[in-house]
């Protein structure tokens, strides 16, 4: 049976003006990503900051057409106008930024309502009734229902964002770095909802942070991802217990390890991400490497199956595991 | 005693709360009245002129026992007096009945090219913004051409292409207006185009139409009232000069433009009153509506402060 949602091998590059006049440059955003999303098993993408999160989120669900490579829903691509359609109920995004993401305009109950006439999910009498519920399962209060975006706040601005998505009943749910915007206390409670949300809807997650304890408690599948590239991809609990490739050391390990002093010591990640434009030969990890080898800077890595991860690390090319391409 | 000081901070922000609710609530039942409240002096006296304006263009005729277009030869350039405040002209009229008159003339025109050219420009501006590549380059070329010309040169050239007569003026105004809004809205547009409510919205299945008319333009709509306040004062100095120069209204019909004109001939002898007045009344209103436009500016969109 084919996944519930599919990226194969999913190029989005962005021309954008350069310092010598007349010539573009190309941004490298994603770069060859794929990943499918089983019913009811998460997926958590993480990297760094301008790896090329939100751009992939953005490509699932068409606000962006993919450069190359193609989305694909229930085996079905989604670049024809039913697909999109389709995909339009199915696959619901929230947004990075949750206050920016809601029509300043709009009441809470109306920002609902529009996906629910849109989408064509409820007949127009039942709307208003339909979107007071939706709000109330996220914990609005229906005396809230009224009121302006900027009247509520960044918790409540992100659980209205959550009942949007909601509206159509759909099956899977890209959220954008969900608690980066809030703090601590509203962080636990936000991911407790969608804990909740997930196992009352039968929801599936594309979840994409910097917190790996979201994805703990969050996702059944991760992937790690470095410029564009994907790094390393498996079972979550199996990545975040013992990551393996390099980059993801580095990472999950920066995360997990509770002394700055420790930290440091098994952290490498010196310097500054490379800029997308353009993008280090080889691996694109090869420049802050700390196992760097000198075929890593002249030959890009194939995906090595090592157990139930798959790496793409020359590391791994010799007796380490078994080679493999997908 | 103690326990007063540590409440004062408590009672103060307990007071400060009140007064946000206080201003909330206000804002929220009167909208655009709540402006009001925030204007600086000069737009408040700006307003006032504004409204003094309309009331005495819409009831002032009512109220005056003269008609302003009947002749009454035996009446004729008599100076200011308690029966005719502004004295009367050369076929006996009345100057003051004919500036009150001409104030509704010239504010039709102008407000309704203003109004014509909001909506005419919001839609082209809004739509290039949008679209972009080809519908922007040719829509905004299209405005940078009618921008190119001196305004008051093309006008003219429009007027004596049209003819005269207060329908077609307003269409001249009209079109050398709109790409004062169009740019505008454009690039309010183009900034909001990248706001995440907007691809929310597409998400949520909502079609090209109607992002544009009910998520871009409504969140434009300070700048746009901003522009249209500006651009009221030189849609109507641009109704009296053409109207001077004999291409806007055509007499007997009172009009500023047409009555300083009228007048200037008898200005030699001594007769100041027939150009004097009319020519007090455009430039006070010109002054309202800057004033007023000036403040709207400060409140709603300062940036737009040339
Ligand atoms: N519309 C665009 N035009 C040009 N470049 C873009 C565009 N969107 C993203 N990029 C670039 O693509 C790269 C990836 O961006 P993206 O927003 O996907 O990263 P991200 O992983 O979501 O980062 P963050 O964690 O900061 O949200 C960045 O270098 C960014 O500057
Ligand atoms: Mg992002």
């Amino acid at each position: 049976m084919s996944p519930l949602l599919e990226a194969v091998n999913l190029v989005k590059h962005f021309q954008v003006k350069g310092d010598v006049p007349f010539l573009s440059k190309t941004v490298h955003a994603v770069d060859g990503i794929s990943f499918s999303i089983e019913p009811d098993r998460s997926l958590g993408i993480v990297g760094e900051s301008g790896s090329g999160k939100t751009t992939i989120a953005r490509c699932l669900v068409r606000l962006y057409k993919p450069t190359a490579g193609d989305v694909c829903l229930e085996g079905k691509s989604i670049s024809t106008r039913a697909g999109i359609r389709q995909l339009r109920k199915r696959v619901q995004m929230v947004f990075q930024d949750p206050g920016g993401s809601l029509n300043p305009k709009f009441s809470a109950e109306r920002i609902i309502r529009e996906s629910l006439l849109h989408l064509r999910v409820a007949k127009r009498r039942e709307m208003r009734s339909m979107a007071v519920e939706l709000l109330r399962q996220v914990g609005i209060q229906p005396s809230d229902s009224k009121k302006l975006p900027h009247q509520f706040s960044g918790g409540q601005q992100q659980r209205i964002a959550v009942a949007r998505a909601l509206a159509p009943r759909p099956d899977v749910l890209i959220l954008d770095e969900p608690t980066s915007a809030l703090d601590l206390s509203l962080q636990a409670q936000i991911i407790g909802m969608l804990v909740a949300l997930r196992k009352d809807l039968g929801l599936t997650y594309a979840l994409i942070t910097h917190d790996l304890a979201v994805v703990r408690q969050l996702c059944d599948q991760l992937l790690v991802m470095y410029l564009g590239k994907p790094v390393e991809s498996g079972p979550a609990p199996l990545i975040l217990s013992g990551p393996q490739h390099p980059y993801s050391k580095a990472l999950i390990g920066s995360v997990l390890r509770p002394d700055p002093e420790t930290r440091d010591l098994e952290a490498p990640l010196h310097g500054e991400i490379p800029s997308p434009t353009a993008p280090p030969s080889g691996c694109r990890f090869h420049p802050r490497c700390p196992e760097c080898m000198p075929i890593c800077s002249v030959e890009e890595p194939i995906p090595w199956q090592v157990g139930e991860a798959t790496i793409w690390c020359h590391l791994f090319s010799d007796g380490h595991g078994t080679g493999g391409d997908e | 005693m103690r326990r007063r000081t540590e409440n004062t901070p408590v009672a103060i922000e307990r007071l400060t709360r009140q007064a946000n609710r206080f201003a909330e609530i206000t804002k929220r039942r009167f909208g655009f009245a709540y402006l009001v409240f925030r204007l600086n002096p000069a737009s408040l006296l700006g307003l006032i002129i504004v409204v003094a304006l309309f009331l005495s263009a819409f009831f002032g005729p009512l109220a005056l026992p003269y008609s302003p277009d009947k002749t009454n030869a035996p009446e004729r350039f008599q100076a200011p007096s308690s029966s005719h405040f502004f004295g009367t002209d050369k076929y006996g009229r009345d100057v003051f009945t004919r500036v009150l008159s001409a104030a509704r003339v010239d504010l039709l025109i102008a407000l309704g090219s203003i109004g014509l050219a909001f909506v005419i420009g919001t839609a082209i501006g809004s739509l290039a913004a949008y679209f972009g590549k080809a519908v922007d380059a040719v829509l905004m070329r299209i405005m940078d051409m009618i921008k190119s010309f001196p305004q008051f040169i093309l006008a003219m050239a429009l007027v004596a292409a049209l003819g005269p007569g207060v329908r077609n003026l307003i269409i001249v105004i009209t079109v050398i207006m709109v790409p004062s809004f169009a740019r505008m809205i454009r690039s309010r547009v183009l900034s909001l185009r990248e706001m995440a409510y907007v691809d929310a919205a597409r998400t949520s299945g909502v079609p090209w139409w109607k992002i544009i008319t009910a998520y871009l333009i409504p969140n434009s709509l300070g700048t746009l009232v901003v522009t249209a306040a500006l651009n009221v004062s030189y849609a109507m100095l641009d109704a009296a000069g053409l109207s001077y120069l004999g291409l806007g209204v055509r007499p007997p019909q009172a009009e500023w433009g047409t009555m300083i004109s009228e007048g200037t001939s008898q200005l030699l002898a001594g007769r100041w009153w027939i150009s004097v007045f009319p020519g007090l009344a455009l430039f006070l209103a010109v002054l309202g509506f800057n004033l007023l436009a000036d403040g709207l500016r400060d409140i709603i969109d300062p940036r737009m402060r040339r």
